[in-house]
């Protein structure tokens, strides 16, 4: 947490980009800690690896530092911070009702769980439950996922792809701002 | 304080650790005006959720949800919520992919990535 608040306060992105990678790296560990050993590693690759890849070509595509504005600060930031502070105010008093943690007859262990615990190995085969789960059981939400990735990765060629053939028409001759909209489509049905 | 009350914040802790998480990455979602500095945060939110429903999954002495890894009475955690997170995880690595590249195409068409002054930039064209 203390990394979060120091990621808030830090104006060079480069350094924020790199803390943040630090802080998935960490959440990676707490998950080991609480037995999602799948999760954790799938966070240290995604989290700690690819998103800090992306962001840092995205600096390096943009700009480094961000703007000093300890001038002007603005009426939304304490907006802001009233509705953070009220919103955790309203999910703490939610959580009083909630089972302790670690709790083995909490309701979301109780239903559907014993099940996957008994018969998954018979059912589906792979020792580890959550990858049966994952493939077999929730398989078309499997499937669902990788439909987002793929939409989420056409989407990002088409916004990246229109750029830089706009870029590179800028540089051979002069900018044609009528077909602005067009390039992004033909990128399109390329990909 | 008597016992009770000591026994339900030992209990609840954890939730509310995760909680201020999400509510620092809302609060940097909300008032920074830097677009990276958004989605960082928008990051942070996100992995609060993720181990809210983590912390959901643990038992008291399980061990991780792989059949052979102890003798006949093993104790695993909930490997349910573990399973939804996983895809939680891709799926928020997918959207911030497509923010950056948001950011990348906002930044070649007005020049910063501050939205303040993509704000005022906007204002002035129309």
């Amino acid at each position: 947490m203390a990394v979060t608040l120091a990621i808030i306060r830090m104006r060079d992105l480069f350094a924020a980009v790199m803390l943040s990678g630090i802080f998935s790296l960490l959440s990676a560990g707490l998950f080991t800690v609480m037995d999602a050993v799948d999760v954790a590693f799938t966070e240290a690759a995604v989290g700690a690896g690819i998103s800090t890849v992306l962001m840092v070509a995205t600096l390096s595509l943009t700009r480094r530092r961000e703007r000093d504005r300890r001038l002007d600060r603005r009426p939304e930031d304490v907006l802001g911070l009233v509705v953070a502070l009220l919103t955790g105010a309203i999910l703490i008093y939610g959580t009083l009702d909630m089972p302790y943690y670690g709790d083995p007859e909490a309701p979301a262990n109780l239903y559907m769980v014993p099940r996957f615990l008994e018969d998954s190995l018979d059912e589906v085969g792979p020792p580890n439950i959550v990858t049966s789960i994952l493939a077999s059981y929730r398989g078309y939400d499997t499937f669902g996922e990788a439909t987002v990735v793929f939409t989420a990765a056409i989407g990002a060629f088409l916004l990246l792809g229109g750029a830089a053939r706009r870029r590179r028409q800028t540089s051979s001759s002069d900018s044609d701002p009528s077909s602005e909209g067009a390039p992004p489509a033909d990128r399109g049905a390329e990909a | 304080m008597n016992p009770v009350f000591w026994q339900t914040v030992w209990g609840l802790l954890p939730y509310w650790l995760v909680i201020v998480l999400m509510m620092i990455g809302l609060h940097v979602v909300m008032t920074k005006p830097n677009l990276i500095k958004k989605i960082i945060g928008l990051n942070v939110f996100q992995t609060g959720v993720i181990m809210f429903y983590i912390t959901l999954g643990k038992v008291d002495g399980g061990t991780a949800p792989i059949f052979g890894s102890g003798g006949d009475e093993v104790v695993y955690s909930n490997p349910v919520p573990h399973v939804l997170m996983l895809t939680a995880i891709v799926v928020g690595i997918a959207t911030t992919s497509l923010a950056l590249a948001l950011v990348v195409r906002l930044h070649e068409a007005y020049g910063t990535i501050e939205e303040d002054q993509i704000r005022r930039l906007e204002g002035d064209e129309v």
